[in-house]
């Protein structure tokens, strides 16, 4: 087996027992993005020289016998995370030469364990989009089909994870952007829950929604990602002081007594039957692995949507408004005056989803809408939420599609906005919720294009769903196929 | 109608981005079809529903006050369009 197709878990085994330096694991990376990227285009920036140093500090760590599971492995991050002296463009034209001043608290964690940063990956502009062709950096390719999206809009950070570019890759959630790009690349993808990963150093798009979370190859590598980047920070004062278990002590205690309920507003028309064919089989899995399986109501799934784009373009609309053109970023060339130089450097560096964004967003928080729009959200928000912590008084897990297809060709939907929203039904009212939520490969169309199963767990209970998680995968063989690219 | 251009002028304004006519045109029509979309939640019944501003329910978030070291002024600086005399240097604001 390549180097490049194995777990953290493998790798880490490989690098104390001395068979593989770390420095040749990072060669190795870079090669194959060398390689393959042309094609893909999941790196915005690649870092081999700062990777390669890296690489060679944590094989002096390994050497001494200090290392961590992440030690000396290379890994690569959505473009969202600030890397200090490493450019970071949340693949907007607005902030193409901004270099980060410093590392924001996830990035830091990772480098402390000796992880090996490969460089940025490419992803819908500031986040927005469902598809990854909102990208300043041009779209990113499926690696399992070329004329396909990866999904969005952490699309480079699976597709990259997909096409053994990285081993694993970080990514940010508001309203499904790691959940359903891991389904439509085979990958597996954790959406934790709000204020369990510090947000301090991550470019805001909805700042009550955004959550930071792991993408990898197997679910262990999804729990060894999420305990090194957990927990309380003060720079983040909407992270919360919980205690972060022990998550790879509680990953083989199985599904077996677990009480799983499957939402009947998520199994509607408009499911793609392949897609209700292989939820359908992974929940025959469960039922033979012991779980017990029962019907629950989500009652106000059908208002998800509307409500996310009021309380996400709102959140935006308000964050995004420090893009003028005064401390970082681009500056309008020609001006007359200030204002004019603010609304000139925005219009010439935002895309068109970005603008329609902020745009529906400044319109719903605007005098006289306020309360129709934005505050009626937060109303059915709260609705929302009390939906799932009722189905979570009767059960320990729900069970879902993550998406209602599988990837779609690339230009399907860009000419029709609300259709591109519909995407993300299934995994938006987790984010409104602020729960957490597993996507896993559950299965392929014919075409060959996987499939994703999505596990919602109660809030702060990730370890269960990692749990549940890791006995469906031991019980099947998807997360073990392989695109070929 | 939910919305008209002069509107979409108006919120543009408000954002500060100035758009071409054919923006104008593009998202007068786009808006229009996502707030008749939103229009749904006007089905719900939210009397008496207490807003929800964060998921994860959470108070004021307090610290020590202690001075702690900051990036300071010349990295600060180092993004910036324009810099003069250790400030962001911006074009004429008093017209």
């Amino acid at each position: 087996m390549n180097y490049t197709d194995m777990t953290i878990h493998e790798l880490h085994d490989r690098l104390r027992a001395g068979e593989v330096t770390s420095v040749e694991l990072t060669r190795a990376h870079l090669e194959r993005i060398e390689a393959t990227d042309g094609a893909i285009n999941a790196y915005i920036t690649v870092c081999p020289d700062e990777a390669l140093a890296a690489a060679a500090a944590a094989d002096a760590r390994i050497a001494e016998g200090r290392a961590d599971l992440l030690t000396g492995i290379p890994i690569a991050l959505k473009d969202i995370f600030l890397t200090e002296g490493v450019r970071t463009t949340c693949a907007s034209k607005i902030l193409d030469n901004f270099v980060a001043p410093y590392d924001g608290t996830a990035v830091a964690r990772l480098k402390e364990r000796g992880a090996v940063i490969l460089g940025k990956l490419n992803m819908d502009e500031f986040a927005m989009g469902s598809s990854n062709e909102n990208s300043a950096f041009g779209a990113v390719k499926n690696p399992w089909n070329l004329r396909t999206v990866p999904g969005g809009s952490s699309g480079g950070s699976a597709a990259a994870v997909a096409a053994s570019q990285a081993v694993a890759t970080l990514g940010t959630d508001t309203g499904g952007s790691i959940r359903q790009p891991a389904s439509h690349c085979g990958v597996v993808g954790l959406k934790p829950t709000y204020g369990r990963v510090s947000r301090y150093g991550v470019i805001a798009y909805a700042s009550s929604l955004d959550q930071v979370g792991p993408l990898t190859r197997d679910v262990e590598d999804c729990a060894i990602m999420l305990q090194a980047v957990a927990g309380f920070d003060g720079a983040d004062s909407t992270s919360v002081d919980v205690p972060v278990p022990d998550y790879r002590a509680t990953l083989r205690d199985g599904i077996a007594g677990l009480k799983i309920g499957l939402p009947k507003e998520y199994f509607i028309e408009g499911l793609d039957p392949e897609v209700k064919k292989a939820v359908e089989t992974a929940i025959a899995v469960c039922r033979n692995l012991g779980a017990e399986v029962v019907e629950v109501s989500l009652p106000h799934t059908d208002y998800a949507l509307a409500c996310y784009y009021l309380v996400a373009t709102a959140e935006a609309s308000s964050n995004l408004a420090r893009y003028d053109g005064v401390r970082y970023g681009v500056r309008s060339e020609e001006n007359k005056g200030l204002i004019d130089m603010y609304s000139r450097s925005r219009a010439e560096g935002f895309g068109a989803e970005v603008k329609r964004r902020i745009m529906l967003g400044t319109y719903a928080l605007s005098s006289g809408y306020y309360d129709a729009y934005y505050l009626k959200a937060q109303k059915v928000r709260t609705l929302i939420r009390r939906d799932f912590l009722d189905a979570f008084a009767q059960v320990d897990l729900l069970l879902t599609p993550v998406a209602p297809t599988a990837a779609f060709p690339i230009g399907e939907k860009t000419a029709d906005p609300l259709q591109m929203y519909l995407s993300d039904i299934f995994t938006i009212p987790v984010n409104l919720a602020g729960t957490c939520a597993l996507s896993l490969p559950c299965g392929f169309t014919a075409e060959g294009l996987p499939i994703g199963l999505q596990l919602i767990g109660k809030p702060f209970d990730e370890a269960t769903l990692l749990q549940a998680g890791y006995a469906f995968e031991q019980a099947t063989e998807w997360h073990k196929a392989k695109a070929k690219i | 109608m939910k919305i008209t251009r002069p509107e979409v002028e108006h919120v543009a304004r408000l954002a500060r981005l100035a758009l071409d006519d054919g923006e104008f045109d593009a998202l007068t029509g786009e808006m229009d079809a996502i707030l008749g979309y939103v229009a749904k939640l006007e089905e719900l019944d939210t009397d008496g529903i207490v807003p929800t501003s964060h998921a994860v329910p959470m108070e004021n978030a307090f610290r020590d006050d202690l001075v702690k070291p900051s990036i300071g002024t010349g990295t600060a600086l180092r993004n910036a369009p324009e810099a003069a005399d250790g400030c962001f240097r911006v074009p004429r604001v008093i017209e």
